[in-house]
């Protein structure tokens, strides 16, 4: 959906509960008033299929999938100027990160790179309780597009001789440093 | 003063100098510092897209940590030098600071490590330790080696001030100005001194977290060297520098230091403590504009 189109919203699905399912607490962005800071502050607007501002009025008025389809998300650095900016207190930042959740889980995440950079760096911290940044990167590649490392051949090489990168070998199987606390998050979380 | 120090994943990796030079600063100023044991993860961007609660475990298992050498009333902080786990760290003692609910919730997970988290461990950034609880006048005695000469671009990125800025302004921070000047340097302040480094977009969005980083650079040109005091924000300048200049046109590389390695330098600390050859963008040229 571009930014410039109207919506026709008799012809769409609609879910008005939708803010109220977003934490950190959804019902805050009923308070939003459209202003548009949020898309002036972004460094990353102008690459967004849906705009901030634009985005913030889908959800309240309960266009789930077209949100969470969207690239907008993905696209947010955590840089926290459209939070600290929004003249309606809404924490927006924390709130995109809740976006991202619920996309992954539904397995509707337009992004493939940054679902991939997520899940791989996630599967570290569980595994090694650590993140070990170059089998990070190998398992990223492997997971999104093996062929994109060449692009980042040169650095690789370039950090490996200024002592910056080193190599690390994977440990294949056995039980993961954060095993057990991962999956009482998911108990609890009514995962299993 | 003491701290208890969170070093954070990548300063046992591509940001070794990081930790090193701020352990070797600390040291200097007089500042007592003894590592978390057993610390893990803060989750990083990561862990709480994955899901909420473990957003908020992950950090809280190392505040746990904490309290547990920390005692009732000891008075001193958690130290973090990495802006994203300062802001992971905080972030998770003020969800629980008003949710008793989700302060439970942590500990029926942290039980399976055998940990109970309370929720009175308190974070601080190094740039904020740095900034207000040391004299000036100390630091300036310290200096061996004026950086006369010397201009230095002051660059704090997002999660140093934003979204928690107990102890700087989130639009125009300032904390790192005294400390530069004190050093003997001139500090060159510019209009993306808190603007974002494009962060892990790096990878995922490379043609937008390049243009985040691009403009960071070419804000500081003018300066001999840029100041930072995230690991992120020194990858992201340092590293992909060289994709940086291919991208923007940017006329010559920039080498970024962390600040605790221009105070060691300043200090006359043993270049050993510094790792200046550990820098993609090599600082040699800055440091013979020194002698």
């Amino acid at each position: 959906m571009a930014t410039s189109e109207p919506l026709h919203l008799t012809a769409v699905k609609r879910d008005p509960a939708f803010a109220d399912r977003l934490s950190p607490d959804g019902r805050l962005l009923r308070r939003c008033i459209q202003c548009g800071t949020c898309t002036a502050s972004c460094p990353a607007s102008p690459a967004m299929d849906l705009s901030p501002r634009r985005m913030w009025r889908m959800v309240q008025l309960g266009l789930e999938e077209d949100v969470l389809c969207s690239k907008t998300m993905w696209l947010c650095s955590l840089c926290y100027q459209c939070q600290v900016r929004c003249p309606r207190g809404i924490p927006l930042t924390d709130t995109i990160t809740r976006l991202k959740e619920m996309a992954l889980k539904r397995k509707l995440a337009a992004s493939q790179e940054s679902a991939g950079f997520y899940r791989a760096f996630t599967d570290m911290i569980r595994r090694y309780g650590r993140n070990r940044e170059m089998e990070f990167m190998v398992r990223y590649f492997l997971a999104t597009n093996p062929l994109n490392a060449l692009n980042y051949a040169g650095m690789g090489l370039t950090l490996f001789s200024r002592g910056k990168a080193r190599p690390e070998f994977p440990r294949l199987g056995g039980e993961g440093r954060l095993d057990r606390l991962f999956e009482r998050v998911a108990e609890l979380e009514g995962r299993r | 003063m003491k701290y208890l120090f969170y070093p954070g994943c990548t300063q046992d990796g591509s940001a070794l100098e990081y930790k090193i030079s701020t352990l070797a600063v600390l040291e200097a100023l007089g500042a007592e510092i003894e590592e978390i044991e057993d610390w893990t993860c803060c989750g990083a961007s990561a862990a709480s897209v994955m899901s909420g609660l473990l957003g908020v475990v992950l950090p809280a298992r190392n505040l746990a940590l904490a309290e547990q050498v920390l005692g009732e009333n000891d008075g001193y902080d958690v130290l973090a030098i990495c802006s994203a786990c300062y802001t992971n760290l905080r972030r998770t003692s003020e969800a629980v600071a008003d949710d008793p609910a989700l302060l439970k919730k942590i500990n029926q997970a942290l039980e399976v490590e055998g940990l109970i988290y309370h929720g009175t461990a308190q974070t601080r950034h190094l740039m904020d330790v740095l900034a207000n609880d040391f004299d000036l006048e100390a630091i300036k005695e310290r200096v061996k080696r004026p950086l006369e000469g010397l201009t230095v671009a002051s660059y704090y990125g997002c999660q140093t001030v934003r979204p928690l800025s107990p102890f700087d302004d989130d639009q125009r921070p300032t904390s790192m100005v005294a400390i530069i000047e004190a050093l003997g340097a001139t500090v060159h302040r510019h209009n993306r001194e808190a603007s974002c480094c494009g962060t892990s977009l790096q990878m995922t969005k490379p043609e937008v977290g390049i243009g985040m980083a691009a403009s960071v650079l070419e804000a500081c040109e003018p300066a001999d060297c840029v100041a930072a005091v995230c690991p992120m924000c020194h990858m992201n300048l340092d590293s992909y520098q060289d994709k940086t200049v291919r991208m923007s046109g940017q006329s010559r590389r920039i080498p970024i230091l962390f600040l605790p390695q221009l105070m060691g330098l300043a200090f006359g600390l043993p270049e050993s403590e510094m790792m200046f050859e550990r820098h993609v963008v090599s600082v040699k040229p800055m440091l013979q504009k020194l002698t």
